[in-house]
């Protein structure tokens, strides 16, 4: 199939020869634009770099250890990277989660009553805790999208419920991981290196998702006109369920994969911080908030700088309370970068 | 003004009797909307053949757009029918509407600035390969260009986004989507509006090619007047809820259709004066 050899080149490949005039204003602007549309990607590429050479410099060994490397790419970037898939989705379409993190929180919790009181076999149960996402993401959905309450509110409701669930449920009480789903465990997380595995993995399959599907092209036209993509017949309301549900399953997953990795079941794993991380990585990244633009390997980039600063600066003897002043800071500059882009993109209209 | 319609009052749906000038494709009988105590619409009468462009002019409020979502199948009448080549319809929903040929350009265009030229040619009609179901932007960057080419529209880029191209090249962009699922009946709601000159001749450019090879019937909702009668072969004017007016574009001027609107607010003045 010849097409198959244009379907190789990218969204932004070169358009025919001889199309389009070379030199002309426009023409110029268009570059340029699509130049700096990619270097939003390199410039947190080249600053992920750089901090990671600044620790190397500073922290030596400590900070190029295996031990460390593991804990900062499995620990300190994988789970932000996973989480923000979701909301960097979310985000395109108009839409945000505050919920995730408490299903992070309850999906351990879950898989150990379900085996522990409820004796179902250790798969099974892995399987429900994920599920868990799932119908939680559902009920985002159906309280953002069928009643109509905004997803800030919705998800500000249902992460205070989970929360409610997990302590009520618990007693606040941390609980051991339940030895029946400790051999699923290895194709989860115990392999040190599984979680930045998985999130690269599903970083590659979220970006083509988002560039190369129906799914993806409809969630940005879903948030970049909504009225427009209802008339030209796009199921507005099944995306959006649908990329509550993806965001519930990713964080999900992260839960189970705490589990595995600090060998322990804990009311406090449930927090607003993985999804306040994972949203700080997006927003470095270069999604905006504004719907119809963002990126995948941005927002892995981002959870990449992220992760450097949270597992680098304890290193060198810096406590967490400046990584907050330079994590604010970081927000901020992205945020000017974003919207002064979308100022140059309107300026490019005629 | 009284009302003129030169085929006489309407008659009954039949199917098989053509008009003069082609087979009737769209008729709509006595159509009438209210909005609670508001009339919008009263008794409107229209009949669209095939082939022809049809010119949809009156005030702001007259009602133009009331009918085209009517006939667009986005809101049902109060009363009354509408005829699809002969055969009564009742759209269920604007997908219905286009399931049976009639497809709108709204004013709002319904394009998505992200996304580049042929993904919004392509909107919703993706195509994809299988058994991995990724677009395959390929061939709708080649399709849209063929398509927009035949056309006679000039896009420098398959691969601009739509937010960088002018007011004229985005309503071209929308109007041949539309043209591309092969309608019978495009309504295009204010295609020139806010529009100059020059950006204003692409559209009616690509109107007079529609035209020239006859396979889509058009309804045409417009202020200007001269841009009318440029690619128009028939003209109804709406005015208070009612057709006033039905001429062939050649027998009508824009004299004539300017003339009608000042008596029109000399009217409205008058009563305003009187009643003050």
């Amino acid at each position: 199939m010849s097409d198959t050899f244009e379907q190789t080149i990218g969204k932004t490949g070169a358009p025919p020869p001889g199309q389009r005039a070379p030199g002309s204003p426009s023409d110029l602007l268009m570059r340029a634009l699509r130049v700096l549309g990619r270097q939003r990607e390199a410039t947190v590429f080249v600053i992920a770099l750089a901090l990671f050479l600044y620790f190397v410099i500073d922290a030596g060994s400590d900070f190029t250890s295996k031990a460390n490397l593991v804990t900062l790419f499995s620990d300190s970037v994988a789970p932000y990277a996973i989480i923000a898939l979701g909301e960097v989705y979310l985000l395109i379409c108009g839409e945000i989660d505050l919920s995730v993190g408490f299903v992070v929180g309850f999906a351990p919790f879950l898989t150990h009553y379900l085996t522990d009181f409820y004796h179902i076999p250790g798969l099974l149960a892995v399987f429900f805790g994920l599920l868990l996402g799932l119908v939680v993401g559902w009920v985002n959905g159906f309280f953002t999208v069928t009643v109509g309450v905004p997803s800030f509110i919705t998800t500000l409701g249902t992460g205070f419920i989970l929360l409610g669930l997990i302590d009520t449920t618990s007693h606040d009480e941390p609980a051991a991981v339940p030895t029946d789903v400790l051999g699923i465990g290895k194709w989860i997380e115990s392999y040190a290196w599984a979680p930045i595995v998985w999130a690269v993995v599903l970083t590659a399959v979220f970006h083509i998702v988002l560039t190369r599907t129906r799914w993806g092209l409809h969630t940005v036209s879903v948030g970049g006109n909504l009225l427009g993509a209802r008339e030209a017949g796009i199921h507005v309301g099944r995306i959006k369920y649908g990329n509550f549900m993806i965001t519930g399953l990713l964080g999900a997953l992260v839960g189970l994969q705490q589990m595995y990795f600090t060998s322990n079941i804990s009311p406090s794993t449930g927090s607003y911080q993985w999804m306040f991380y994972a949203v700080t990585a997006a927003v470095i990244g270069g999604t905006a908030m504004l719907g119809g633009t963002g990126t995948v390997i941005g927002a892995f980039l981002g959870a990449v700088v992220l992760g450097i600063l949270l597992d680098g600066f304890p290193l060198i003897g810096v406590s967490a309370n400046p990584l907050y002043i330079i994590f604010g800071g970081a927000i901020l500059v992205s945020m000017v970068a974003n919207v002064q882009l979308a100022r140059v993109r309107e300026r490019g209209q005629h | 003004m009284t009302a003129t319609t030169p085929d006489g009052p309407t008659p009954p749906a039949d199917p098989s009797a053509p008009s003069a000038q082609g087979e009737e494709i769209l008729r709509c009988e006595h159509i009438s909307k209210s909005y609670g105590v508001v009339t919008a619409l009263t008794d409107v009468n229209l009949r669209l053949r095939q082939g022809e462009v049809l010119g949809l002019i009156g005030d702001n409020g007259a009602g133009k757009s009331t009918l085209l979502k009517i006939l667009c199948g986005f809101q049902p009448p109060t009363a009354g029918h509408i005829f699809l080549e002969g055969r009564e319809v009742v759209f269920k929903s604007v997908d219905h509407a286009r399931a049976l040929g009639i497809d709108a350009v709204y004013q709002d265009l319904a394009l998505i600035n992200q996304l580049t030229v042929f993904q919004n040619m392509f909107l919703n009609r993706e195509k994809v390969r299988w058994p991995l179901p990724l677009v395959r932007n390929g061939v709708m960057r080649k399709e849209a260009r063929e398509h927009l080419d035949e056309m006679g529209v000039q896009i420098p880029s398959m691969d601009s986004p739509v937010a960088q191209l002018s007011g004229g090249q985005r309503q071209a962009v929308a109007v041949a989507r539309s043209v591309f699922s092969n309608p019978k009946v495009l309504l295009l709601d204010e295609p020139l509006a806010a529009m100059g000159v020059k950006e204003g001749a692409i559209i009616l450019d690509l109107i007079t090619r529609l035209k020239r090879e006859g396979n889509v019937s058009i309804i045409l909702i417009a202020h200007n007047y001269a841009q009318v009668i440029e690619v128009c072969d028939r003209i109804n004017m709406i005015q208070g809820g009612r057709i006033t007016l039905d001429k062939p574009t050649s027998e009508t001027s824009a004299d004539e259709l300017t003339d009608i609107v000042v008596q029109e607010y000399r009217k409205a003045l008058e009563e305003r004066q009187r009643s003050a």
